[in-house]
């Protein structure tokens, strides 16, 4: 019988980005909030100070930031008729822990997505037919326009400090920024990150061959910022330790750097750490939330009620405790129905490795931040004409390499033996001298009707509830416009004067072993129509009005960009709509 | 708590231990601020072998100094400290496993699907060492009874090239994914911080060219195509600024 705690206005689950974000506007409303929060307490000096933040093995080959796969963890199949295994260890993404979520160990790449993108089934259908989408596909509108979340993804920018050169300027484009991005009320808060050799040489050629390069927006301070809520960063050193890691200088936008520091003293909040929320209790009526229920490390259940239920977690784990709590009709692909687990999606990257004449490149590899980068946005969503290709989607591309680190980037030409004499001498030869970006191109993944998640039937976690199951294979869509996309992108090292380009293409089936973004999404999409969509267009539960979902969980698919600006957006958006709407007059925010 | 947890620090799975172990606390109006909280790393104490057996050990450095053999400006596997890496892996939390989804039930499935063993790398190591140990062992011809650490190089060079490509069967192991796990641990105890036991006196740093953790590089970074001109320094910091621990 878990232990009953005094009632609090609201209870967050997770405090990563967007728990933080909803935390601060919820108790600046007056609210009483706790959040609960299934890994530690995270800071800089406990747990990535600058004299030892620096450990490749540590950090990146154990994974010592992340979720452990012993604490809970999915399961994975490429289609139906397989049965799925569980992930027993991590590859393919990298599911976050702990206070500051992923937002600890990201590369603050900070993307808007296109005003396209929030439109896009109508949008294609409307300038190719419907007959030019994948047969199976299941894009859908967002039920918001780019217009809706752009004084949100202005928030979310001058919150973390970001980086870079504006494109669109109220309507005006600009020179030297992303001649593509949907207008913005006023420039980045702060200039460009300065570029190392590498992106430099990449958007030079790209120059050349008639593209608009630009750098890519950073959350790795490029000076000293001090944002609106009074919260300080330090300049960036490019140290080449970023993604993966945690920032020792505090100079990549977190929630430790921007919002936490004005959170934790304020007396109407409290934080509960190494706690596992288990599931959202329901009243007997089923449609209102009346607390939740976690554990805590010493294995004590305890009973938290609310009356306003925020769900912050990691996009499949929102998905997981929806399903736990039985909230929203699970969604069956046989029949097309349901809501809770459709639309699920993740990023169909690639990349080239461009090996250059050692005897004249140097590019100190090491130097590198995690946002840092040269880009073009030509081949993303639909600023090309697709007509002539025959797929939907794309993704911008770049020299976007993030570090050096000699575990993880000794890039060799493939035909290299992998062990011996030959292998150490062609690891000596090409470190200076090759661009490997890691995720140079992009690109989109929109959704289908065989990628979604349900629970699983045989493998449960530590304790005892149902793992999520994936099922996700790439479809003949998404690697169609990888091949296009790759081709291009290879292009333009070859104009840049590389010596040997070797594409690696994007290839099915889904592996789960290889690294790909960790940018879930979908599963709880946002929509207009309850029968298609888990949350309106505020990210509340069409079933369960005091519930509301933060993340890439409502993403109906996802876009060829890094997704937490828009998850950031996302958050200052719906907790917009519950302080100005939902707290005078709780209730549906939309009637269907 | 924060003492405890320095206390416990053994390996390098840190927060796998300090997670678990740490409770659960209810924070408000405060940061949890506390001096000297930090989680720094241990580095391996130089010594004994912790998991291998000496036999275990002269195979162990002869196989890695094959997987990265000595040249004339740097040192082998062996001599790199390869072998010790992999020994106090192997004795920590990547031995057996530690904080990876381990309940069962255990099926083979497609690659894709990822590795479903419940066997972790200490196991493995053991039982491949063996078998490789049996098969060289009972060669014919002019190496019958010699262990893999008394073969010549080139015979040594012939069974792992066998070894890769499947030709050659180790009993009861999969001897092409063992060398592929030996390659991989070799390479990271080559290419790693030296305070875990591999890439001694920053030799794998040096050769390449990474400085290692130096941490800010302001000063270098629009200076394009100029190679970076300080040496290496590692999160122990560097042999001559502690003599006699090099």
């Amino acid at each position: 019988m878990a232990r009953k705690l005094p009632r609090r206005d609201v209870a967050i689950v997770g405090l990563g980005w967007t728990g933080s974000i909803v935390a601060n506007e919820l108790t600046d409303a007056g609210l009483n909030v706790v959040a609960i929060e299934r890994g530690p307490w995270r800071d800089t000096a406990t747990q990535y100070a600058p004299n030892y933040a620096q450990d490749e093995l540590r950090y990146r080959i154990r994974h010592e930031l992340f979720l452990r796969p012993a604490q809970t963890t999915f399961s994975f199949r490429n289609k139906q008729s397989q049965t799925a295994l569980p992930i027993r260890t991590w590859g393919a993404f990298m599911p976050p822990n702990g206070v500051g979520g992923g937002g600890v160990h990201w590369n603050a790449e900070t993307w808007r997505f296109l005003p396209s993108d929030f439109v896009l089934r109508s949008h294609l259908t409307q300038r190719y037919g419907a007959h030019f989408l994948p047969a199976d596909t299941t894009i859908q509108d967002w039920g918001i326009t780019f217009d809706d979340l752009e004084p949100h993804y202005d928030t979310f920018e001058y919150l973390c400090g970001t980086c870079g050169t504006a494109g669109n300027l109220r309507g005006k484009i600009q020179d030297g920024g992303n001649p593509f991005e949907g207008p913005r009320s006023r420039p980045y808060p702060n200039p460009a990150q300065q570029q190392p050799f590498g992106p430099t040489l990449f958007a030079k050629a790209a120059r050349e061959l008639g593209y608009k390069p630009f750098p890519q927006p950073s959350g790795n301070m490029s000076q000293a910022y001090r944002n609106p809520l009074g919260v300080r960063q330090g300049p960036c050193t490019y140290c080449g330790f970023c993604e993966w890691f945690g920032c020792a200088n505090y100079s990549k936008a977190s929630p430790q750097t921007t919002i936490l520091p004005v959170l934790m003293p304020k007396g109407n909040f409290l934080l509960r750490d190494n706690s596992e929320v288990t599931r959202i209790n329901l009243d007997p009526s089923g449609k209102r939330a009346t607390g939740v229920t976690f554990v805590d490390t010493s294995g004590i259940e305890w009973e938290q009620p609310a009356d306003l239920v925020i769900l912050a977690a990691y996009t499949i784990f929102n998905v997981q405790l929806m399903l736990l709590s039985k909230i929203g009709k699970p969604y069956d692909p046989q029949s097309n129905q349901g809501v809770v687990g459709r639309n699920f999606t993740h990023q169909t990257i690639s990349d080239c490795v461009s090996f250059f004449d050692h005897g004249k490149f140097i590019f100190n590899p090491f130097i590198n931040s995690g946002a840092i980068g040269m880009c073009i946005d030509e081949f993303n969503g639909d600023n090309f004409d697709h007509g002539p290709h025959g797929f939907i989607g794309g993704g911008y591309m770049g020299q976007v390499q993030t570090n050096g680190r000699p575990i993880e980037t000794t890039p060799v030409p493939p035909e290299t033996p992998a062990w011996g004499a030959e292998w150490k001498r062609a690891v000596r030869d090409n470190y200076q001298s090759t661009l490997k970006p890691g995720t140079g191109v992009h690109g989109s993944m929109y959704s289908y009707r065989d990628v979604y998640v349900d629970l699983d039937p045989t493998y449960r976690d530590r304790l005892g509830r149902p793992l999520a199951r994936i099922t996700m294979d790439f479809h003949e869509n998404e690697l169609k416009q990888n091949r296009f996309l790759t081709d291009k992108f290879a292009e333009i090292y070859h104009a840049a004067g590389a010596q040997r380009v070797v594409k690696e293409y994007r290839k099915g089936p889904y592996d789960i072993t290889k690294y790909q973004t960790t940018h879930l999404c979908g599963g709880a999409i946002m929509g207009s129509d309850p029968k298609t969509s888990a949350l309106n267009r505020y990210l509340q539960s069409w079933d369960v009005p005091n519930l509301f979902v933060m993340g890439a969980t409502a993403f109906p698919q996802n876009a060829g960009y890094n997704p937490t600006g828009t998850v950031g957006a996302l958050a200052y958006w719906s907790a917009a709509a519950i302080r100005s709407m939902y707290l005078s007059n709780p209730g549906p925010l939309v009637h269907a | 708590m924060m003492l405890r947890r320095r206390d416990l620090l053994t390996g390098t799975a840190l927060a796998v231990v300090a997670d678990r172990l740490a409770g659960a606390e209810a924070l408000t109006a405060k940061i949890p601020w506390q001096p000297d909280a930090g989680t720094p790393p241990t580095p391996v104490k130089p010594g004994p072998w912790e998991f291998f057996t000496a036999q275990e050990a002269a195979t162990v450095e002869a196989l890695v100094d094959r997987i990265i053999p000595p040249d004339p400006q740097t040192p082998g596997g062996k001599d790199a400290g390869c072998a010790v890496f992999i020994d106090r892996q192997l004795a920590g939390g990547y031995g057996h496993h530690e904080g990876l989804y381990n309940l069962p039930p255990f099926h083979d499935g497609i690659v894709e699907q990822g590795p479903q063993s419940a066997k972790g790398p200490a196991d493995t190591y053991r039982a491949a060492l063996a078998a490789l140990e049996r098969y060289c062992r009972a060669q014919s011809g002019a190496h019958q009874g010699k262990g893999f650490a008394e073969l010549p190089a080139e015979r040594q060079d012939e069974i792992l090239h066998g070894l890769e490509s499947g030709t050659i069967k180790l009993e009861g192991v999969d001897g092409q994914a063992y060398f592929k796990l030996l390659i991989k641990d070799t390479q990271q105890g080559f290419f790693a911080d030296p305070i875990y036991g591999g890439n001694r006196n920053m030799c794998a740093w040096k050769m390449i060219g990474f400085p290692g953790a130096r941490y800010d590089y302001r000063d270098w970074v629009t200076r394009h195509n100029e190679r970076y001109p300080y040496p290496p320094v590692s999160i122990g910091g560097r042999p001559e600024w502690t003599p006699g621990k090099a």
